[in-house]
């Protein structure tokens, strides 16, 4: 018999699993890897085999090729799909549940068994409602290894219906501009665009070039998105008072001079504090984000209630802290290559 | 309140100055007296309220939120009262009871009130009748400072774009005023007479320079002065009453009382505020170092010992009023005869005159400049014999023209986190020169610690730099591998008993990241105390 929890390992490029000879959410190359959702600095290109969901798997697909053909004809990389709630057993008496996360299309946290001991990785995650993915499911396990990314008291993201009126009242007052939001390519975007919808927007949505073939994978994958078209089809005056959505890098970018007169608007959880929003010269902030705040990492803590929390990328001190004042056992993992400027 | 704070978020977020200039306007219209005064003195100079200062918010957040977790937030942040808008625990109101937000002025009474102990009790009621925002804009005015990326000079311009009168009868004014300034808003809102200043002793804003750069005057258009090292002053005399003001428009008469029984008749004169000694020019030069000096500045009463140990005087360099007469529409040349001619009215205990330094052509006045560092000056100014006297820069009538910097090559040792729009980069560097022979073991020293000099994408990567290479942190700051050599510039180097050094740096600066250099290839210690000039 081996220690308790042998069997899972942080390590600086991720979390290994030594009977199963696998990782999760590795940031470089493996032979196997248990991917919890699409964003690049969780799912890498170049695996040998990909446990994901149909959908992430399909994300990874389009930004990867990961499906492509070699020399020979043959398509090098093995994807295994594994659908919500499902369990999937891997070599070493492992078993893998992947159960939903509410952070983007697809995105699941994994839930780890080996001799009687449960593990839940989180990946990403938030507790909001969200219309383009199932929510967060409360899962009981021994060790919670949470993300941090908004781990810092002051982090409250507000309701989105205001942050939608706020971009829908400054849209009316301005007929002959129009705004610009920044939004991560995967996942926010369409997030903003269905909540768009939500809120009774009907008017087309105007999209840069690289937002495109994730919001048609979305869409193929049910989730609604109203009317979008292309900048690159239409004039400056066709997109007078249009909401356009971009990533965040093309904000002030040279592309978006095309543009009729732009209110720079950014939808991110980091515009919650003012100065962030000025080094980003956004004008609009709006506080949105796919990431768990303060009061539902917190919460979420609470009520998977497991003897010990493992806390990855973000601002792990303070929920470190946190936790100490609750008398809850915890222990940060310093894991490299998470990236978490643009949510 | 909330007009005010909507106004100050619009502002944080908007980039060009015509339309922060058109958000000033519009509030300043639109608002009643005196809500738009007190918001205009918290957007130009900033209100002070003795009872609340950054350590009382501090202490008010201490018994509401665990203290680590406040430094961690702070530390984000950037921002002291921002950090403390978002984390105020938000008062539930009930239903039958409506949010009742403060006025502006009832704001400014309240916190005029307060002192530093019932600012515990009040402060706190004051905060929980607003919003987030609400409490971003309290806390801002109350600490004074906005910092949101408008000066004194945008806000003022603003008030003149509202009311369409001239920025510089609004300047003019200024000084002699006080916030709410209802005589301002009376004479430019209602169109009534303007504020009678006359007899008042106010500052008149002063005349600036650019640097000369690469710029080539003709000297038989303009005249040299030496740019002595001591602070800029304007002594101004009216109804009986002399006042020291310093280049911010400070009132600094208490740290200076032997100046203030000098001046025998009605005036307003520009000069620069020296200690007596002889480091600047030597004995003909009369002054001693800026260091000198430095022990006098900031006091607000002064010991005789001190008086008589570091006697200030001013060394005058213009004439901007004299006996009710308003020269600064004439000709330097003429302000300059007027000066000259009034030397001796003055006694010269406590005056001398900026002295014109005759060169033949530029050349010569290039030479001569070359010099100045060995006289322990700035430099040179320039001006053009026909300018008359304008508040503020303006291109082409006077120049400053600087001595070149001295330079040093040094390691970064620390680094710390900047705020405002800096907030969450590491962007303070502390440096150290060698203590001795790297190569035999020798430890790192700091000198100095400079915060510009870069570009934005140097900042970037100077951030990265630190974040990679960190091998220790205290709180906000992080001890670096020291592998990373700056060429420092900085304007010369004195004693100091405050650094572990014993130097201290003026205006040091990062004139070159050196990525190519070994760290062990950089100065010593010594090589720095060489330069020292006192």
């Amino acid at each position: 018999m081996s220690a308790p929890f042998s069997w899972i390992k942080p390590e600086p490029h991720g979390i290994y699993i030594p009977p199963a000879d696998c990782w999760v959410d590795p940031s470089r190359a493996v032979g196997k890897a248990l991917v919890t959702h699409g964003h690049a600095d969780h799912a890498r290109g170049g695996h040998g085999e990909t446990v994901a969901t149909p959908e992430t798997l399909a994300i990874m697909e389009l930004r990867y090729r990961t499906g492509a053909e070699d020399d020979a004809g043959e398509t090098p990389h093995k994807a295994v799909p594994v659908e919500y709630g499902e369990t999937i057993r891997l070599t070493g008496g492992v078993d893998a549940t992947y159960i939903p996360a509410g952070h983007v299309l697809g995105s699941a946290q994994i839930l780890l068994e080996h001799a009687g001991e449960r593990v839940i990785v989180t990946g990403d995650y938030k507790r909001r409602e969200d219309p383009t993915c199932p929510p967060f499911e409360v899962t009981p396990c021994d060790i919670f290894i949470t993300e941090a990314t908004f781990g810092l008291p002051l982090f409250t993201h507000p309701p989105i219906e205001d942050e939608m009126a706020k971009l829908l009242d400054r849209l009316a007052a301005h007929p002959d501009r129009c705004v610009l939001v920044g939004a991560y390519a995967l996942g926010k975007a369409q997030r903003v665009i269905a909540e768009l919808r939500r809120a009774g927007h009907r008017d087309p949505i105007y999209l840069h070039g690289a937002m495109e073939k994730m919001c048609r994978l979305y869409e193929e994958h049910g989730v609604d998105l109203g009317e979008l078209r292309l900048v690159a089809d239409y004039s400056k005056d066709d997109m007078r008072g249009a909401i356009v959505v971009c990533p965040p890098s093309a904000l002030n970018d040279r592309w978006s001079r095309r543009l009729p007169d732009p209110i720079t608007a950014m939808a991110s959880g980091w515009m919650r504090v003012r100065q962030r929003a000025r080094q980003r010269n956004v004008e609009l902030p709006l506080v949105i984000s796919d990431h768990a705040d303060w009061g539902e990492l917190t919460r979420t803590i609470k009520e998977v209630d497991a003897q010990e929390n493992w806390i990855t990328h973000g601002r792990e001190d303070a929920l470190l802290r946190w936790c100490q004042l609750h008398q809850r056992r915890a222990r940060a993992l310093a894991l490299v290559g998470y990236d978490d400027e643009d949510d | 309140m909330d007009e005010f704070a909507a106004l100050i978020d619009a502002l944080v977020y908007t980039r060009s100055r015509n339309e922060k200039l058109r958000l000033i306007a519009e509030y300043l219209r639109a608002t009643p007296d005196p809500d738009r005064g007190w918001a205009l003195a918290a957007l130009s100079d900033g209100l002070d309220f003795p009872a609340v200062k950054s350590s009382t918010i501090r202490n008010l957040m201490k018994d509401r939120i665990d203290p680590v977790l406040w430094s961690l937030s702070r530390d984000f942040v950037g921002d002291t009262a921002e950090t403390a808008s978002l984390l105020w625990p938000q008062k539930q109101m009930a239903p039958d009871q409506p949010p009742s937000p403060p006025s502006v002025s009832e704001t400014v009474e309240l916190l005029e009130a307060m002192n530093r102990k019932s600012a515990v009790t009040e402060l706190p009621k004051l905060l929980d009748r607003l919003d987030p925002s609400g409490r971003y804009a309290l806390l801002k005015l109350a600490t004074g400072g906005m910092r949101i990326g408008v000066s004194s000079r945008l806000a003022k311009t603003a008030f003149a774009q509202a009311f369409e009168v001239s920025v510089d009868e609004v300047e003019e004014y200024w000084h002699g005023l006080a916030p709410p300034y209802p005589e301002l808003f009376a004479w430019a809102a209602e169109g009534e007479d303007p504020p009678d200043i006359d007899n008042l002793p106010t500052f008149r804003p002063f005349m600036l320079a650019h640097p000369l750069e690469e710029t080539v005057v003709d000297l038989s258009d303009y005249a040299a002065e030496w740019k002595w090292d001591g602070i800029r002053v304007q002594l101004v005399r009216a109804g009986d009453e002399t006042r020291v003001y310093s280049r911010s428009g400070d009132d600094i008469s208490a740290t200076f009382p032997e100046l203030l029984d000098m001046l025998p008749f009605p005036a307003v004169l520009d000069g620069e505020l020296l200690v007596r000694g002889i480091v600047q020019g030597g004995e003909e030069g009369g002054a001693a170092s800026f260091n000198a000096l430095q022990q006098r500045l900031g006091r607000k009463t002064v010991s005789k010992k001190m008086l008589k140990e570091a006697p200030a005087f001013v060394r005058l360099y213009d004439a901007l009023l004299v006996e009710g007469e308003d020269l600064r529409p004439c000709p330097w040349t003429k302000r300059r005869a007027r000066l000259e001619a009034l030397m001796e009215r003055l006694p010269d205990s406590h005056f001398d005159i900026s002295r014109i330094v005759e060169a033949k052509d530029f050349e010569h006045l290039a030479a001569i400049r070359e010099g100045s560092r060995d006289d322990a000056i700035e430099g040179l100014m320039l001006k053009r014999k026909d300018s008359p006297y304008i508040a503020g820069r303006r291109v082409g009538y006077w120049y400053k023209w600087k001595r070149d910097p001295l330079l040093v090559d040094c390691v970064l040792m620390y680094a710390q986190r900047g705020s405002g729009k800096r907030s969450s980069f590491y962007s303070d560097y502390t440096f150290g020169c060698w203590d001795g022979d790297p190569d035999a073991g020798a430890d790192l020293l700091p000198v100095g610690k400079a915060y510009s000099g870069f570009t934005d994408e140097e900042l970037k990567k100077l951030d990265r730099h630190v974040r990679r290479n960190t091998v220790n942190r205290f709180g906000p700051v992080r001890e670096t591998d020291k592998s990373l050599v700056f060429e420092v510039a900085f304007d010369s180097v004195h004693e100091s008993k405050r650094h572990k050094s014993g130097l201290a740096m003026r205006f040091p600066r990062i004139h070159r990241i050196r990525w190519d250099k070994p760290p062990h290839e950089a100065d010593r210690v010594e090589a720095l105390r060489a330069l020292v000039r006192d």
